[in-house]
C-alpha cells in the first residue's frame, strides 16, 4: 500500500509544461513578455500575468512585439515573445531586416498549430512555412515534445541566444501541450 | 516637385522641414536621451543631425520605430526616449499607438513627420492624406498628442516632452524634401554603438 502511494506521487506532483517554462524564463532573467494570445498558451499567459516578476502584455501584432523586445534588449532588459504559428508567419521581414542583421537574441515561444489533429486548413498550411523560414534565416529552432527535456532545452536555448547574440524559436508541439482540437 | 495638397483638409499647421526639425530636437538633448529613427529619410536626417551614440538608425523593419523606442523606454525608465517616424511608416503599425497608450511609459515621446507621401520611393501619396495623426493617437489613448503649429511651437512641445510625464506624441507637417544624409548600412555596428550609448555595453 505504502509503496503504491509513493509510486503515485510523482504523477500528481510533477510540474506541467507551462510551470516549467515560467520558472526557466524567470531563472534566466527573462522578464518582459509581450504576446499575441493563443488558446494553448492561455495557462502560461495567465500565470505570467499573475507573477509580478514578469511584465506581460498583449501587442496588436507579433512584429510589434519583436520591435519592443529588440529595443528592450538594447536597453539591457531581456524578454520573450509568445505567439502561435500563424503569428510567426508574419515575421519574416522583421527577422531578416532587424533581428538577424542587428544580432538581437530574440527568444520566441511558438504554440504549434496546424499539425497533429488540426481542423483549420489555414493553420495547417501556414504551419508548413514556419521551419523553412527559420532554416532560410539560419535561426536556431527546437520542437519541444517531451516534458522531461523541456527545462533543459528552454534553459540552454536562452543561454545560447544571449551568449551568441542570435535568435531562437522554441516550438511547443501538441505532443507537449495537448494542442487545440475541435470541440 | 511638390506633392498636390488640394485634396487635403485645411490645416493651420505650417509645413516645415524634417532635417531642420530634427536638428532642433537634437540641440535640446542634454541628458543622453535615446532617439530611434524610423526607416529611410527619418533616420537619414537623424544621422545628418549628428551621430550621437544614443541614436538608433533603423534600416529595415518599416513601422517599428515606435515599438523599438517603447522597448528602450521600458528597459530604461530613467532615460527619455524619442521615436521619429514618418506617416507612411506609422500607418504600418497603428496598433502600436494603442499598446503605448496602454503601457503608458512616462519617458516616451513620439514625433511623427507627416508629408503625406512615401517620399523615398517616388513620392506616392500615403493613405494618411485624409487622416489626422493626432486624432488617431488621442483616440488610441495617448492624451498628450499635439500638432506643432510651427518651429517655435515644435520646440515648445519638445520641451514639454522633456519635462513632463509621457507618453507624448508630436505630429509635424513637413515638406517633400529628401533626407540630407545617408546612414551607413552597418546594422551590427549601429546596434553595438547604441548599446554603448545606453550604458549597456562597454567598448572592447
Amino acid at each position: 500500500m505504502g509503496d503504491d502511494a509513493e509510486a503515485a506521487q510523482p504523477a500528481t506532483s510533477s510540474p506541467v509544461w507551462h510551470e516549467i517554462v515560467l520558472h526557466t524564463l524567470k531563472r534566466n532573467a527573462v522578464e518582459l513578455v509581450p504576446y499575441v494570445p493563443d488558446r494553448v498558451l492561455t495557462p502560461l499567459i495567465e500565470s505570467l500575468h499573475a507573477d509580478p516578476f514578469f511584465m506581460t502584455f498583449a501587442t496588436a501584432r507579433e512584429e510589434e512585439a519583436v520591435g519592443i523586445l529588440a529595443g528592450a534588449w538594447m536597453g539591457g532588459r531581456r524578454g520573450a515573445l509568445l505567439m502561435q504559428t500563424s503569428g510567426f508567419a508574419t515575421l519574416a521581414n522583421v527577422l531578416a531586416s532587424l533581428v538577424v542583421p542587428c544580432q538581437i537574441p530574440l527568444i520566441m515561444l511558438v504554440s504549434e498549430r496546424g499539425t497533429l489533429g488540426e481542423f483549420n486548413v489555414g493553420q495547417s498550411l501556414v504551419c508548413r512555412t514556419m521551419r523553412p523560414v527559420l532554416d532560410a534565416l539560419a535561426i536556431e529552432h527546437h520542437t519541444l515534445t517531451r516534458l522531461d527535456e523541456l527545462e533543459f532545452i528552454v534553459d540552454r536555448s536562452i543561454k545560447q541566444a544571449v551568449a551568441t547574440q542570435a535568435a531562437v524559436a522554441l516550438i511547443l508541439s501538441p505532443l507537449l501541450t495537448g494542442g487545440k482540437v475541435l470541440a | 516637385m511638390s506633392a498636390p495638397m488640394a485634396d487635403q483638409p485645411v490645416r493651420n499647421t505650417k509645413v516645415m522641414n524634417r532635417f531642420d526639425l530634427t536638428c532642433r530636437l537634437v540641440a535640446k538633448l542634454k541628458h543622453e536621451e535615446a532617439v530611434v529613427g524610423g526607416i529611410g529619410n527619418t533616420n537619414f536626417d537623424l544621422w545628418a543631425a549628428g551621430r550621437r551614440p544614443q541614436n538608433f538608425y533603423m534600416l529595415g523593419s518599416m513601422g517599428l520605430a515606435c515599438p523599438i523606442a517603447l522597448g528602450v523606454a521600458l528597459a530604461q525608465p530613467q532615460r527619455r526616449v524619442f521615436a521619429l517616424e514618418g506617416d507612411g511608416s506609422l500607418l504600418m503599425q497603428l496598433g502600436s499607438l494603442a499598446t503605448i497608450a496602454t503601457l503608458a511609459p512616462k519617458n516616451l515621446a513620439i514625433i511623427v513627420m507627416d508629408n503625406g507621401i512615401y517620399q523615398i520611393t517616388g513620392s506616392q501619396p500615403t493613405s494618411a492624406r485624409q487622416a489626422d495623426i493626432v486624432a488617431i493617437a488621442a483616440g488610441c489613448g495617448i492624451a498628450a498628442s499635439h500638432w506643432a503649429a510651427d518651429e517655435e511651437d515644435f520646440e515648445r512641445l519638445v520641451d514639454v516632452a522633456l519635462t513632463t510625464a509621457g507618453p507624448v506624441l508630436i505630429a509635424v507637417r513637413i515638406d517633400d524634401k529628401p533626407g540630407v544624409g545617408a546612414t551607413r548600412r552597418d546594422p551590427a555596428q549601429i546596434r553595438e554603438r547604441f548599446m554603448q550609448g545606453l550604458g549597456v555595453r562597454q567598448p572592447i
